[in-house]
């Protein structure tokens, strides 16, 4: 295969970097890049579910096909864009803003209690079930002072998570 | 050869074989720490340690690192070093290639000669046939090496003839086994490969003796077994050599050794292999090649160089599990050849994780939720 950076020109670099809004450094779009490679099996351009789905940590991961749906069949550009909000750089309004999109799993721009109770079911599994993981989500709600039939805008979940801060951070390994 | 990963997720007999993985994944990795405390609904919305690990396998995760080719770096690109690799490239390809395959077709023409009459004629003389084709099964692997231009240095005692002993080694390549046979008859277990290798397989192999597996079939373990057992009591037959591992790795980490050759109630004789990538990767990435390009690849490049070591057989410690003795041997080969241990079944490369691991995650997401929900 070679070094990864011979088949990424400095235009290319450039071009990622603008795309994650500088949040990576170029040497690490190089290893992202390598990684990448190294994922698409047959040089497609993207990587597949079955390829991230060979990864045993991913699959071992209960939020795997979450993720799966909004990292499947990205171009290089994107994949990097998706994970830039794992950067160290990132602010934390882009990282809740990660969050909020994981939960909203339909696009509709609000989190339903419905949409709350399927990421506790992948996260608890067959250890909780329906009617304890409604009761518990019922309670800490009413106690932030939302209802059942609330919808939950991003600013919510910024209210929410914002003043303590979200630790996700993610190092790129550069050798 | 191509391995896609079949969708069925791995049979419960290869959990068996693992010891807990939490065990080993580094403290940074999984744990963190126990959240205390009152539930509030910040704690429910807040799945960033879970995304940040998800994320952290897409972007490096240490199974796919055992499995990566580490092309050497070129160093040919300026104005003199150029022209030399170009001509280095020219006798590789034009000289060194055709005078090894030369050698490697005189090779077979010497053996076959030898061998189909012995193997024929001497049908009543057992033992002495055993002895003939044992010595030119040896003399073919020394064939194999040269045609490489292999540069192996054996460290250690050389492994002698006992029964209820068993040879264990870290896997890298087929030529694993072809750089130890060249220095001893081993009896070896293998997976069924198809096209040439496969046919090699039944009919020289045979002679040393070889055990078959087929690493889908499930029940075939249990046949497996008792093969190997049979063959361990046998003092006639060759010392058994087994990889462990069950897959080929890249030769910088050892995944988890299977424990099948480690509850045969005998002496484990490890044996630690190590290349130096000076001129070639011996590294068969079977995702990538077939081994007949990798032949290929090894014939046109200027040596293998590799280091075995024979190590202190070891024992079954009092006290000690099959799947203990196998990670310390594991560690002892490792040591050796300076490879970093990493806590995943190479058969993962074929199968998917069991859903056990994701379910300890949930079970302690679960238990820890419903008892802050207690707290005041």
């Amino acid at each position: 295969m070679g070094t990864a950076s011979s088949m990424l020109t400095q235009y290319d670099i450039e071009e990622v970097q603008e795309h994650c809004n500088h949040l990576f450094s170029q040497q690490e779009i190089v290893c992202l890049y390598q990684r990448f490679c190294q994922l698409d099996r047959n040089a497609k351009g993207f990587i597949s579910s079955d390829e991230f789905l060979s990864i045993p940590e991913f699959v071992m991961n209960p939020l795997s096909q979450r993720l799966l749906k909004m990292v499947d069949a990205l171009n290089f550009k994107d994949f990097v864009a998706f994970l830039s909000a794992f950067s160290s750089k990132a602010s934390t309004h882009q990282k809740i803003e990660l969050i909020f999109k994981v939960y909203d799993s339909d696009h509709n721009g609000k989190v339903s209690f419905k949409d709350m109770l399927e990421v506790l079911k992948d996260l608890s599994g067959s250890y909780m079930s329906d009617e304890q993981r409604e009761e518990v989500l019922s309670q800490v709600l009413k106690e932030a002072g939302y209802s059942k039939d609330c919808y939950l805008t991003l600013d919510d979940f910024i209210k929410v998570l914002g003043h303590s801060g979200v630790k996700m951070d993610v190092e790129v390994p550069v050798d | 050869m191509n391995s896609t990963g079949t969708l069925k997720s791995s049979s419960s007999e290869l959990d068996l074989d693992r010891p807990n993985i939490e065990d080993y994944l580094p403290s940074g990795a999984a744990i963190q720490q126990e959240p205390r405390g009152k539930l509030r609904l910040h704690d429910l919305l807040d799945i960033s340690p879970t995304l940040s690990e998800a994320a952290g396998a897409i972007v490096d995760d240490s199974f796919t690192r055992c499995f990566k080719s580490n092309p050497p770096e070129p160093w040919n690109w300026n104005i003199y070093l150029f022209p030399l690799w170009c001509f280095g490239v020219v006798v590789r390809y034009l000289i060194l290639f055709p005078t090894r395959v030369l050698g490697l077709t005189l090779g077979w023409i010497i053996f076959l000669s030898a061998f189909i009459p012995v193997h024929l004629l001497l049908k009543g003389h057992d033992k002495l046939r055993r002895n003939i084709e044992r010595s030119l099964v040896e003399m073919m692997c020394g064939f194999f090496v040269a045609s490489w231009t292999g540069v192996v240095k054996y460290h250690g005692p050389k492994p002698s003839r006992r029964p209820k002993q068993v040879f264990v080694a870290n896997h890298t390549s087929m030529i694993d086994f072809i750089i130890l046979e060249q220095m001893t008859a081993f009896a070896v277990i293998m997976q069924k490969h198809p096209g040439w290798v496969g046919l090699l397989q039944s009919t020289i192999l045979e002679s040393v003796g070889c055990i078959w597996f087929n690493r889908t079939e499930a029940k075939d373990r249990e046949i497996v077994a008792r093969k190997l057992r049979e063959h361990v009591q046998g003092a006639d037959n060759n010392p058994l050599l087994i990889f462990p591992e069950g897959t080929c790795v890249n030769n910088h980490y050892t995944v988890m050794f299977k424990k099948g050759a480690f509850e045969l109630g005998c002496t484990v004789c490890p044996v630690a292999i190590k290349y130096n990538k000076i001129f070639v990767d011996a590294f068969w990435n079977s995702r990538k090649q077939s081994f007949t390009k990798h032949l290929l690849q090894l014939m046109t490049s200027w040596a293998v160089v590799c280091d075995v070591w024979y190590l202190e057989p070891q024992n079954l410690k009092p006290g000690e599990t099959p799947i203990e003795f196998a990670e310390r041997v594991r560690d002892i080969i490792s040591h050796r050849a300076g490879l970093k241990k990493v806590p995943w079944d190479g058969y993962l490369k074929y199968s998917r994780p069991s859903p056990k691991h994701r379910e300890r995650k949930q079970q302690n997401f679960a238990e820890s939720v419903l008892r802050r929900l207690e707290e005041k």
